[in-house]
Protein backbone atom coordinates (compact mmCIF):
# COMPACT_ATOMS: atom_id res chain seq x y z
CA UNK A 1 0.00 0.00 0.00
CA UNK A 2 1.14 3.69 -0.83
CA UNK A 3 1.28 5.91 1.97
CA UNK A 4 -1.03 8.71 2.14
CA UNK A 5 -0.44 11.62 -0.48
CA UNK A 6 1.34 14.91 1.41
CA UNK A 7 -1.12 17.43 -0.43
CA UNK A 8 -4.01 16.15 -2.14
CA UNK A 9 -6.43 18.27 -3.47
CA UNK A 10 -9.95 17.31 -4.51
CA UNK A 11 -12.10 19.23 -7.38
CA UNK A 12 -10.43 22.07 -5.74
CA UNK A 13 -12.61 25.42 -7.75
CA UNK A 14 -11.78 29.43 -6.97
CA UNK A 15 -14.12 32.11 -8.98
CA UNK A 16 -12.89 35.69 -8.33
CA UNK A 17 -15.79 37.20 -9.31
CA UNK A 18 -16.93 36.53 -13.17
CA UNK A 19 -13.26 34.59 -13.47
CA UNK A 20 -12.54 31.13 -12.91
CA UNK A 21 -8.97 30.81 -11.48
CA UNK A 22 -8.75 27.53 -10.47
CA UNK A 23 -11.11 24.74 -12.34
CA UNK A 24 -11.88 21.48 -10.85
CA UNK A 25 -8.20 20.76 -9.76
CA UNK A 26 -7.58 17.17 -8.56
CA UNK A 27 -4.00 16.32 -7.82
CA UNK A 28 -1.26 14.70 -5.57
CA UNK A 29 1.88 14.86 -4.15
CA UNK A 30 3.82 12.74 -2.26
CA UNK A 31 5.93 12.70 0.72
CA UNK A 32 9.92 13.79 -0.75
CA UNK A 33 8.74 14.51 -4.13
CA UNK A 34 9.44 17.66 -5.97
CA UNK A 35 6.60 19.01 -8.14
CA UNK A 36 7.03 21.16 -10.72
CA UNK A 37 4.10 23.22 -11.15
CA UNK A 38 4.00 25.24 -14.53
CA UNK A 39 1.37 27.06 -16.56
CA UNK A 40 1.79 30.43 -18.25
CA UNK A 41 1.29 33.64 -16.05
CA UNK A 42 -2.11 34.10 -14.47
CA UNK A 43 -2.80 30.05 -14.99
CA UNK A 44 -4.05 29.70 -11.31
CA UNK A 45 -0.61 28.56 -9.79
CA UNK A 46 -0.77 30.99 -7.04
CA UNK A 47 -4.08 30.98 -6.13
CA UNK A 48 -3.84 26.96 -5.86
CA UNK A 49 -0.70 27.59 -3.73
CA UNK A 50 -2.87 29.90 -1.04
CA UNK A 51 -5.55 28.00 -1.24
CA UNK A 52 -3.58 24.93 0.08
CA UNK A 53 -1.98 27.32 2.21
CA UNK A 54 -5.36 28.61 3.46
CA UNK A 55 -4.61 32.12 3.19
CA UNK A 56 -7.53 31.67 0.41
CA UNK A 57 -10.74 30.37 0.87
CA UNK A 58 -11.65 27.50 -1.90
CA UNK A 59 -15.41 28.88 -3.70
CA UNK A 60 -15.69 24.81 -4.03
CA UNK A 61 -13.37 21.31 -3.79
CA UNK A 62 -11.15 19.96 -0.99
CA UNK A 63 -7.92 20.27 -0.06
CA UNK A 64 -5.68 18.32 2.53
CA UNK A 65 -1.99 18.88 3.34
CA UNK A 66 -0.83 16.34 6.12
CA UNK A 67 -4.51 15.11 5.75
CA UNK A 68 -5.58 18.44 7.47
CA UNK A 69 -7.82 20.99 5.60
CA UNK A 70 -6.51 24.20 5.39
CA UNK A 71 -9.74 26.10 4.74
CA UNK A 72 -11.07 24.80 8.27
CA UNK A 73 -7.76 25.06 10.12
CA UNK A 74 -5.53 27.11 8.74
CA UNK A 75 -2.93 27.49 11.46
CA UNK A 76 -2.14 24.12 11.43
CA UNK A 77 -1.40 23.57 8.22
CA UNK A 78 0.93 26.92 8.61
CA UNK A 79 2.50 25.56 11.23
CA UNK A 80 3.84 22.79 8.57
CA UNK A 81 3.84 24.44 5.76
CA UNK A 82 6.82 26.94 4.54
CA UNK A 83 5.57 29.18 1.31
CA UNK A 84 8.25 31.50 -0.08
CA UNK A 85 6.71 33.96 -2.13
CA UNK A 86 7.92 35.28 -5.60
CA UNK A 87 9.71 38.48 -3.98
CA UNK A 88 10.29 36.45 -0.79
CA UNK A 89 8.95 39.78 1.73
CA UNK A 90 11.43 39.67 4.20
CA UNK A 91 11.46 43.12 5.52
CA UNK A 92 14.47 44.65 4.51
CA UNK A 93 15.60 46.67 7.16
CA UNK A 94 16.21 43.57 9.54
CA UNK A 95 19.28 41.40 9.37
CA UNK A 96 19.17 37.85 8.09
CA UNK A 97 19.51 36.62 11.77
CA UNK A 98 16.89 39.33 13.06
CA UNK A 99 14.31 38.14 10.27
CA UNK A 100 15.07 34.47 11.24
CA UNK A 101 14.58 34.91 14.87
CA UNK A 102 11.13 37.20 14.05
CA UNK A 103 9.62 33.71 12.35
CA UNK A 104 10.78 31.71 15.04
CA UNK A 105 9.42 33.68 17.71
CA UNK A 106 6.10 33.42 15.41
CA UNK A 107 6.89 29.86 14.95
CA UNK A 108 6.68 29.31 19.04
CA UNK A 109 10.17 28.84 19.21
CA UNK A 110 12.00 28.96 22.28
CA UNK A 111 14.62 31.77 22.20
CA UNK A 112 17.51 28.92 22.59
CA UNK A 113 16.30 26.70 19.64
CA UNK A 114 15.98 29.34 17.66
CA UNK A 115 19.59 30.38 17.95
CA UNK A 116 20.82 26.90 17.54
CA UNK A 117 18.48 26.29 14.75
CA UNK A 118 19.28 29.94 12.80
CA UNK A 119 23.32 28.88 13.17
CA UNK A 120 22.78 25.35 11.44
CA UNK A 121 20.25 26.85 9.08
CA UNK A 122 22.52 29.95 7.66
CA UNK A 123 25.76 27.41 7.80
CA UNK A 124 23.42 25.59 5.62
CA UNK A 125 22.80 27.65 2.83
CA UNK A 126 25.98 29.81 3.02
CA UNK A 127 24.78 32.28 4.91
CA UNK A 128 26.76 32.71 8.29
CA UNK A 129 30.24 33.17 6.90
CA UNK A 130 29.38 37.06 5.13
CA UNK A 131 31.28 39.13 7.86
CA UNK A 132 29.84 42.04 9.73
CA UNK A 133 25.67 41.79 9.84
CA UNK A 134 24.11 43.32 6.81
CA UNK A 135 20.34 44.33 6.76
CA UNK A 136 18.66 42.28 4.08
CA UNK A 137 17.54 45.47 1.60
CA UNK A 138 21.30 44.90 0.63
CA UNK A 139 21.37 40.79 0.06
CA UNK A 140 21.58 39.73 -3.91
CA UNK A 141 18.18 38.07 -4.98
CA UNK A 142 19.99 34.80 -4.73
CA UNK A 143 21.23 35.28 -1.26
CA UNK A 144 17.23 36.24 -0.54
CA UNK A 145 16.28 33.02 -1.74
CA UNK A 146 19.41 30.82 0.38
CA UNK A 147 17.37 33.15 2.97
CA UNK A 148 13.49 31.75 2.06
CA UNK A 149 15.18 28.23 2.47
CA UNK A 150 17.30 28.71 6.01
CA UNK A 151 13.78 29.97 7.01
CA UNK A 152 12.24 26.87 5.92
CA UNK A 153 14.81 25.15 7.84
CA UNK A 154 14.34 26.57 11.18
CA UNK A 155 10.69 26.39 10.71
CA UNK A 156 11.50 22.47 10.25
CA UNK A 157 8.90 22.90 7.41
CA UNK A 158 7.38 19.27 6.25
CA UNK A 159 5.76 20.67 2.74
CA UNK A 160 7.05 23.88 1.31
CA UNK A 161 5.65 25.70 -1.72
CA UNK A 162 8.00 27.81 -3.59
CA UNK A 163 7.03 30.47 -6.00
CA UNK A 164 9.47 31.06 -8.88
CA UNK A 165 12.21 30.42 -6.65
CA UNK A 166 14.99 31.02 -9.26
CA UNK A 167 13.38 33.96 -10.94
CA UNK A 168 15.73 36.16 -12.19
CA UNK A 169 19.09 34.50 -10.50
CA UNK A 170 21.93 34.68 -12.53
CA UNK A 171 23.38 30.47 -13.81
CA UNK A 172 25.61 30.15 -10.67
CA UNK A 173 22.76 31.18 -8.04
CA UNK A 174 20.28 29.27 -9.95
CA UNK A 175 22.37 25.89 -9.10
CA UNK A 176 22.93 26.96 -5.97
CA UNK A 177 19.09 27.09 -4.99
CA UNK A 178 18.36 23.96 -7.44
CA UNK A 179 21.18 22.07 -5.48
CA UNK A 180 19.37 23.43 -1.71
CA UNK A 181 15.87 22.05 -3.13
CA UNK A 182 16.90 18.89 -3.85
CA UNK A 183 18.66 18.12 -0.76
CA UNK A 184 15.64 19.64 1.25
CA UNK A 185 13.71 17.14 -0.40
CA UNK A 186 16.70 13.98 -0.38
CA UNK A 187 17.26 14.63 2.95
CA UNK A 188 14.82 16.46 4.88
CA UNK A 189 12.34 14.14 3.46
CA UNK A 190 10.46 17.79 2.49
CA UNK A 191 7.24 17.57 -0.10
CA UNK A 192 8.32 20.34 -2.32
CA UNK A 193 5.95 22.32 -4.95
CA UNK A 194 8.01 24.51 -6.83
CA UNK A 195 6.50 26.83 -9.82
CA UNK A 196 8.67 28.03 -12.32
CA UNK A 197 9.40 28.80 -16.09
CA UNK A 198 12.79 27.81 -16.23
CA UNK A 199 11.23 24.47 -18.10
CA UNK A 200 15.13 23.12 -18.07
CA UNK A 201 16.00 23.57 -14.45
CA UNK A 202 12.77 22.07 -13.40
CA UNK A 203 13.10 19.16 -15.84
CA UNK A 204 16.49 18.93 -13.29
CA UNK A 205 14.90 18.61 -10.56
CA UNK A 206 11.78 17.41 -10.40
CA UNK A 207 10.15 14.46 -10.47
CA UNK A 208 7.35 14.67 -11.33
CA UNK A 209 5.22 18.03 -13.28
CA UNK A 210 1.58 19.21 -13.63
CA UNK A 211 0.80 21.87 -16.26
CA UNK A 212 -1.77 24.15 -15.56
CA UNK A 213 -3.74 26.45 -18.07
CA UNK A 214 -6.76 28.25 -17.30
CA UNK A 215 -6.71 27.17 -14.61
CA UNK A 216 -7.76 23.34 -15.29
CA UNK A 217 -4.41 20.81 -15.05
CA UNK A 218 -3.94 19.54 -18.22
CA UNK A 219 -0.76 17.31 -17.92
CA UNK A 220 0.05 15.37 -14.93
CA UNK A 221 3.26 13.21 -14.14
CA UNK A 222 6.90 12.39 -14.46
CA UNK A 223 8.71 14.57 -18.04
CA UNK A 224 9.44 11.07 -20.07
CA UNK A 225 5.95 9.64 -19.65
CA UNK A 226 4.97 13.47 -20.32
CA UNK A 227 6.87 13.06 -23.57
CA UNK A 228 5.70 9.51 -24.61
CA UNK A 229 1.86 10.55 -24.34
CA UNK A 230 2.84 13.83 -26.31
CA UNK A 231 5.17 12.69 -28.96
CA UNK A 232 4.00 8.54 -28.80
CA UNK A 233 7.11 7.26 -29.47
CA UNK A 234 10.52 6.64 -26.79
CA UNK A 235 12.30 10.00 -28.37
CA UNK A 236 16.23 10.23 -26.84
CA UNK A 237 16.10 13.57 -26.83
CA UNK A 238 13.15 15.45 -26.15
CA UNK A 239 12.89 19.04 -23.75
CA UNK A 240 10.39 19.99 -21.21
CA UNK A 241 10.10 23.32 -23.50
CA UNK A 242 8.42 20.81 -26.22
CA UNK A 243 6.11 18.80 -24.07
CA UNK A 244 5.02 22.47 -23.02
CA UNK A 245 4.71 23.95 -26.02
CA UNK A 246 2.75 21.29 -26.98
CA UNK A 247 0.24 21.39 -24.28
CA UNK A 248 0.23 25.21 -24.08
CA UNK A 249 -0.90 25.57 -28.02
CA UNK A 250 -3.55 22.73 -27.53
CA UNK A 251 -4.93 24.40 -24.41
CA UNK B 1 -3.38 34.71 21.45
CA UNK B 2 0.14 33.47 19.65
CA UNK B 3 2.79 35.76 17.82
CA UNK B 4 1.00 38.91 18.85
CA UNK B 5 3.74 39.96 21.66
CA UNK B 6 6.16 39.02 18.27
CA UNK B 7 4.85 41.12 16.39
CA UNK B 8 3.97 43.82 18.92
CA UNK B 9 7.43 43.93 19.90
CA UNK B 10 8.48 44.16 16.59
CA UNK B 11 6.22 46.96 15.39
CA UNK B 12 7.66 48.89 18.73
CA UNK B 13 11.01 48.51 17.87
CA UNK B 14 10.27 49.63 13.94
CA UNK B 15 8.62 52.88 15.48
CA UNK B 16 10.78 53.83 17.97
CA UNK B 17 14.09 53.66 15.18
CA UNK B 18 12.19 55.70 12.71
CA UNK B 19 12.80 59.28 11.90
CA UNK B 20 9.03 59.62 11.56
CA UNK B 21 8.53 59.38 15.45
CA UNK B 22 11.41 60.95 16.58
CA UNK B 23 10.44 63.77 14.25
CA UNK B 24 7.14 63.93 15.89
CA UNK B 25 8.53 63.35 19.24
CA UNK B 26 11.08 66.16 19.11
CA UNK B 27 8.14 68.60 17.81
CA UNK B 28 5.97 67.99 20.00
CA UNK B 29 8.06 67.76 23.38
CA UNK B 30 10.03 71.27 21.87
CA UNK B 31 6.40 73.16 21.94
CA UNK B 32 4.87 71.64 25.35
CA UNK B 33 8.08 72.48 27.29
CA UNK B 34 8.12 75.62 25.22
CA UNK B 35 4.84 76.47 26.52
CA UNK B 36 4.89 75.33 29.44
CA UNK B 37 8.11 76.99 30.80
CA UNK B 38 6.10 80.55 29.42
CA UNK B 39 3.33 79.66 31.69
CA UNK B 40 5.38 78.60 34.59
CA UNK B 41 7.23 82.13 34.07
CA UNK B 42 3.87 83.96 33.98
CA UNK B 43 2.82 82.08 37.10
CA UNK B 44 5.60 83.03 39.07
CA UNK B 45 5.45 86.79 37.68
CA UNK B 46 2.10 87.21 39.81
CA UNK B 47 3.52 85.43 42.80
CA UNK B 48 1.99 87.48 45.76
CA UNK B 49 -1.05 88.34 44.22
CA UNK B 50 -4.06 86.40 44.57
CA UNK B 51 -3.00 82.97 43.33
CA UNK B 52 -5.96 80.85 41.90
CA UNK B 53 -6.49 77.39 43.56
CA UNK B 54 -5.30 74.68 40.93
CA UNK B 55 -1.88 76.72 39.82
CA UNK B 56 -0.59 73.16 38.90
CA UNK B 57 -3.06 72.64 36.37
CA UNK B 58 -2.63 76.21 35.17
CA UNK B 59 0.79 74.96 33.29
CA UNK B 60 -1.84 72.76 31.04
CA UNK B 61 -4.56 75.36 30.54
CA UNK B 62 -3.08 78.95 30.61
CA UNK B 63 -2.50 79.73 26.91
CA UNK B 64 1.31 80.56 26.47
CA UNK B 65 1.95 82.22 23.33
CA UNK B 66 -1.42 81.28 20.91
CA UNK B 67 -2.46 78.01 22.95
CA UNK B 68 -2.35 76.62 25.75
CA UNK B 69 -1.08 72.58 25.95
CA UNK B 70 -4.40 71.26 26.42
CA UNK B 71 -5.65 73.05 22.60
CA UNK B 72 -2.41 72.18 21.33
CA UNK B 73 -2.83 68.20 21.85
CA UNK B 74 -6.25 68.91 20.89
CA UNK B 75 -5.01 70.16 17.68
CA UNK B 76 -2.08 68.37 17.01
CA UNK B 77 -2.37 65.25 18.21
CA UNK B 78 -4.38 63.81 15.55
CA UNK B 79 -1.89 64.58 13.19
CA UNK B 80 0.22 62.09 15.18
CA UNK B 81 -2.47 59.56 15.23
CA UNK B 82 -2.92 59.88 11.71
CA UNK B 83 1.03 59.80 11.03
CA UNK B 84 1.74 56.91 12.62
CA UNK B 85 -1.00 54.62 11.19
CA UNK B 86 -1.52 55.87 8.04
CA UNK B 87 0.59 53.14 5.70
CA UNK B 88 0.67 50.37 7.95
CA UNK B 89 -0.89 47.78 6.58
CA UNK B 90 -0.62 48.88 2.61
CA UNK B 91 3.23 49.39 3.53
CA UNK B 92 3.32 45.60 4.04
CA UNK B 93 0.84 44.85 1.70
CA UNK B 94 2.97 46.56 -1.34
CA UNK B 95 6.06 45.20 -0.06
CA UNK B 96 5.00 41.28 0.13
CA UNK B 97 5.94 41.31 3.38
CA UNK B 98 2.21 41.32 4.84
CA UNK B 99 1.69 37.65 2.72
CA UNK B 100 5.18 36.52 4.71
CA UNK B 101 3.49 37.57 7.62
CA UNK B 102 -0.01 35.61 7.25
CA UNK B 103 1.67 32.84 6.44
CA UNK B 104 3.24 31.90 9.43
CA UNK B 105 0.91 29.95 11.45
CA UNK B 106 -0.80 32.95 13.10
CA UNK B 107 -3.81 34.34 13.30
CA UNK B 108 -5.07 37.00 11.00
CA UNK B 109 -6.26 39.52 13.48
CA UNK B 110 -3.11 39.59 15.99
CA UNK B 111 -1.08 41.65 12.67
CA UNK B 112 -3.81 44.27 13.16
CA UNK B 113 -4.46 44.13 17.05
CA UNK B 114 -0.86 44.15 17.35
CA UNK B 115 -0.16 47.18 15.02
CA UNK B 116 -2.85 49.11 16.48
CA UNK B 117 -1.54 48.35 20.04
CA UNK B 118 1.77 49.16 19.16
CA UNK B 119 0.34 52.53 18.36
CA UNK B 120 -1.60 52.77 21.37
CA UNK B 121 1.72 52.06 23.54
CA UNK B 122 3.46 54.44 21.47
CA UNK B 123 0.91 57.48 22.39
CA UNK B 124 0.91 56.52 25.33
CA UNK B 125 4.73 56.69 26.27
CA UNK B 126 4.51 59.79 24.10
CA UNK B 127 2.32 61.52 26.33
CA UNK B 128 3.36 60.33 29.49
CA UNK B 129 6.73 61.56 29.03
CA UNK B 130 5.62 64.60 28.64
CA UNK B 131 3.37 65.13 30.83
CA UNK B 132 6.16 63.97 33.38
CA UNK B 133 8.50 66.88 31.57
CA UNK B 134 6.08 69.47 32.08
CA UNK B 135 5.28 68.45 35.96
CA UNK B 136 8.73 68.47 36.86
CA UNK B 137 9.47 71.88 35.04
CA UNK B 138 6.39 72.86 37.11
CA UNK B 139 8.21 72.27 40.18
CA UNK B 140 11.01 73.96 39.68
CA UNK B 141 9.58 76.97 37.85
CA UNK B 142 6.12 77.25 40.05
CA UNK B 143 7.79 75.47 43.06
CA UNK B 144 4.07 74.17 44.07
CA UNK B 145 3.65 70.58 45.06
CA UNK B 146 0.39 69.16 43.17
CA UNK B 147 -1.88 67.69 45.59
CA UNK B 148 -3.82 64.20 44.65
CA UNK B 149 -6.44 65.65 43.14
CA UNK B 150 -4.60 67.83 40.67
CA UNK B 151 -2.31 64.40 39.94
CA UNK B 152 -5.83 62.62 39.17
CA UNK B 153 -7.11 65.36 36.88
CA UNK B 154 -3.60 64.83 35.27
CA UNK B 155 -3.97 61.23 35.08
CA UNK B 156 -7.47 61.46 33.63
CA UNK B 157 -6.55 64.07 31.11
CA UNK B 158 -3.68 61.43 30.01
CA UNK B 159 -6.40 58.71 29.47
CA UNK B 160 -8.61 60.80 27.69
CA UNK B 161 -6.06 62.16 25.54
CA UNK B 162 -4.54 58.50 24.58
CA UNK B 163 -7.96 57.50 23.58
CA UNK B 164 -8.81 60.07 21.21
CA UNK B 165 -5.86 59.99 19.48
CA UNK B 166 -5.95 56.27 19.24
CA UNK B 167 -9.45 57.39 17.29
CA UNK B 168 -7.32 58.95 15.18
CA UNK B 169 -4.91 56.04 14.49
CA UNK B 170 -8.13 53.77 14.23
CA UNK B 171 -8.75 56.01 11.70
CA UNK B 172 -5.79 55.99 9.67
CA UNK B 173 -5.25 52.49 9.86
CA UNK B 174 -8.74 51.56 8.45
CA UNK B 175 -7.42 54.31 5.30
CA UNK B 176 -4.21 52.06 5.33
CA UNK B 177 -6.37 48.64 4.75
CA UNK B 178 -9.06 50.54 2.04
CA UNK B 179 -6.13 51.88 0.15
CA UNK B 180 -3.55 50.29 -1.94
CA UNK B 181 -1.78 53.11 -1.68
CA UNK B 182 0.17 54.77 0.76
CA UNK B 183 -0.08 58.25 -0.40
CA UNK B 184 -4.19 58.06 -0.83
CA UNK B 185 -4.31 56.94 2.64
CA UNK B 186 -2.30 59.76 3.73
CA UNK B 187 -4.21 61.70 1.85
CA UNK B 188 -7.72 60.03 3.14
CA UNK B 189 -6.41 60.62 6.43
CA UNK B 190 -5.55 64.36 6.32
CA UNK B 191 -8.69 65.28 4.54
CA UNK B 192 -10.18 63.67 7.38
CA UNK B 193 -8.36 65.61 9.71
CA UNK B 194 -8.27 69.05 7.91
CA UNK B 195 -12.20 68.62 7.56
CA UNK B 196 -13.13 67.73 11.85
CA UNK B 197 -10.56 70.84 12.21
CA UNK B 198 -11.48 73.60 10.20
CA UNK B 199 -14.46 73.14 8.17
CA UNK B 200 -16.98 71.37 10.97
CA UNK B 201 -16.73 74.76 12.71
CA UNK B 202 -17.54 76.63 9.48
CA UNK B 203 -20.39 74.03 8.37
CA UNK B 204 -21.74 74.44 11.68
CA UNK B 205 -22.43 78.22 11.68
CA UNK B 206 -23.23 78.17 8.67
CA UNK B 207 -25.91 75.43 9.02
CA UNK B 208 -27.22 76.80 12.06
CA UNK B 209 -27.75 80.47 10.42
CA UNK B 210 -29.75 79.27 7.40
CA UNK B 211 -32.01 76.61 9.92
CA UNK B 212 -32.47 79.22 12.23
CA UNK B 213 -32.46 82.95 9.94
CA UNK B 214 -34.37 84.85 12.28
CA UNK B 215 -34.65 88.55 10.76
CA UNK B 216 -34.15 90.19 13.80
CA UNK B 217 -31.66 89.83 16.58
CA UNK B 218 -33.38 88.27 19.38
CA UNK B 219 -31.88 86.66 22.67
CA UNK B 220 -34.05 83.57 21.65
CA UNK B 221 -32.85 83.03 18.13
CA UNK B 222 -29.30 84.34 18.96
CA UNK B 223 -29.03 81.08 21.61
CA UNK B 224 -31.23 78.75 19.35
CA UNK B 225 -28.06 79.36 16.70
CA UNK B 226 -25.49 78.84 19.09
CA UNK B 227 -27.49 75.51 20.44
CA UNK B 228 -27.33 74.10 17.09
CA UNK B 229 -23.96 75.24 16.46
CA UNK B 230 -22.85 73.19 19.72
CA UNK B 231 -24.55 70.19 18.59
CA UNK B 232 -23.21 70.47 15.22
CA UNK B 233 -20.05 70.71 15.93
CA UNK B 234 -19.83 67.73 18.59
CA UNK B 235 -19.74 65.09 15.65
CA UNK B 236 -16.14 66.00 15.83
CA UNK B 237 -13.64 64.32 17.92
CA UNK B 238 -11.84 67.34 17.99
CA UNK B 239 -14.47 68.97 19.71
CA UNK B 240 -15.75 66.15 22.34
CA UNK B 241 -12.15 66.15 23.34
CA UNK B 242 -11.79 69.77 23.93
CA UNK B 243 -14.68 70.09 25.80
CA UNK B 244 -13.99 66.95 28.02
CA UNK B 245 -10.54 67.52 28.53
CA UNK B 246 -10.67 71.09 29.52
CA UNK B 247 -13.21 69.77 32.01
CA UNK B 248 -11.41 67.46 33.63
CA UNK B 249 -8.36 69.58 33.72
CA UNK B 250 -10.24 72.68 34.92
CA UNK B 251 -11.96 72.38 38.58
CA UNK B 252 -13.92 75.62 37.73
CA UNK B 253 -15.53 74.81 34.92
CA UNK B 254 -19.09 73.68 35.29
CA UNK B 255 -20.15 73.07 32.52
CA UNK B 256 -18.92 72.61 28.87
CA UNK B 257 -19.98 75.29 27.45
CA UNK B 258 -17.29 77.79 27.01
CA UNK B 259 -20.07 80.97 27.38
CA UNK B 260 -22.66 80.46 29.48
CA UNK B 261 -25.75 82.77 29.00
CA UNK B 262 -25.16 84.91 32.42
CA UNK B 263 -29.24 85.98 33.46
CA UNK B 264 -29.87 87.46 36.80
CA UNK B 265 -30.76 83.80 38.27
CA UNK B 266 -27.57 82.50 36.74
CA UNK B 267 -25.60 85.30 38.00
CA UNK B 268 -27.13 84.64 41.29
CA UNK B 269 -26.13 81.12 41.24
CA UNK B 270 -22.91 81.46 39.77
CA UNK B 271 -21.92 83.52 42.84
CA UNK B 272 -23.46 81.36 45.02
CA UNK B 273 -21.53 78.17 44.00
CA UNK B 274 -18.37 79.48 42.84
CA UNK B 275 -16.00 76.86 44.32
CA UNK B 276 -14.22 74.63 42.50
CA UNK B 277 -15.73 70.67 41.59
CA UNK B 278 -14.21 67.33 42.86
CA UNK B 279 -13.29 65.13 40.36
CA UNK B 280 -15.76 63.11 40.33
CA UNK B 281 -18.56 65.72 39.57
CA UNK B 282 -15.65 67.20 36.45
CA UNK B 283 -16.08 63.64 35.11
CA UNK B 284 -19.47 63.40 35.24
CA UNK B 285 -20.12 66.70 32.88
CA UNK B 286 -18.36 65.53 30.54
CA UNK B 287 -18.88 61.89 30.51
CA UNK B 288 -20.80 61.66 27.45
CA UNK B 289 -18.45 63.43 25.66
CA UNK B 290 -15.67 60.27 27.20
CA UNK B 291 -18.11 58.01 26.05
CA UNK B 292 -18.24 59.24 23.01
CA UNK B 293 -15.08 59.34 22.22
CA UNK B 294 -14.82 55.98 23.43
CA UNK B 295 -17.76 54.77 21.01
CA UNK B 296 -16.10 56.02 18.11
CA UNK B 297 -12.45 54.83 18.68
CA UNK B 298 -14.29 51.33 19.06
CA UNK B 299 -16.22 51.46 16.23
CA UNK B 300 -13.38 52.79 14.33
CA UNK B 301 -10.52 49.65 15.05
CA UNK B 302 -13.78 47.32 14.68
CA UNK B 303 -14.56 48.68 10.89
CA UNK B 304 -10.59 48.37 10.27
CA UNK B 305 -10.84 44.89 11.98
CA UNK B 306 -13.79 43.63 9.55
CA UNK B 307 -12.23 45.13 6.44
CA UNK B 308 -9.14 43.74 7.23
CA UNK B 309 -10.39 40.09 7.97
CA UNK B 310 -12.44 39.66 4.61
CA UNK B 311 -9.91 41.30 2.20
CA UNK B 312 -8.68 38.75 0.21
CA UNK B 313 -5.11 38.51 0.17
CA UNK B 314 -4.53 37.42 -3.98
CA UNK B 315 -3.93 40.65 -4.79
CA UNK B 316 -0.43 41.21 -3.72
Amino acid sequence: MTPAPVVATEDLTKIYRHQVAVDHLTFSVNEGEIFGFLGPNGAGKTTTLLMLLGLTEPTGGRARILGIDPAREPIKVKARVGYLQENMGFYSDLTARQMLRFVAELNGIGRQAAEARIDNALTEVGLADEGPPKKIAAFSRGMRQRLGIAELLIRDARVAFLDEPTLGLDPDATQRISDLIQRLAREQRMTILLSSHQLHQVQKICDRVGIMIKGRMVANGPIDQLAREKFGVDREEFTLEEIYMKYFLEG
Amino acid sequence: MKGLAAILRKELADHFASHRFVILFALIAMVSLISAYMVGIKIREVEGQLKPQFVFLLLFTEPAAMFSLVQFVAFFGPLVGLILGFDSINRERNEGTLSKLLAQPIYRDVVINAKFLAGVVLIGVMLLSIVLVITGLGLMLVGIVPGIEEIWRIFAYLVISVVYIAFWLGAAILFSIVFRSTATSALASLALWIFFSFFITIGASILANTLASDAELNPQSAARRAELVKYVVLASPMELYSDATATVIDPLRKSTRSTLPVGPMEAVSMTRFSGPLPLAQSLLVVMPHIISLVAITVVCFALSYTVFMRQEIRSL
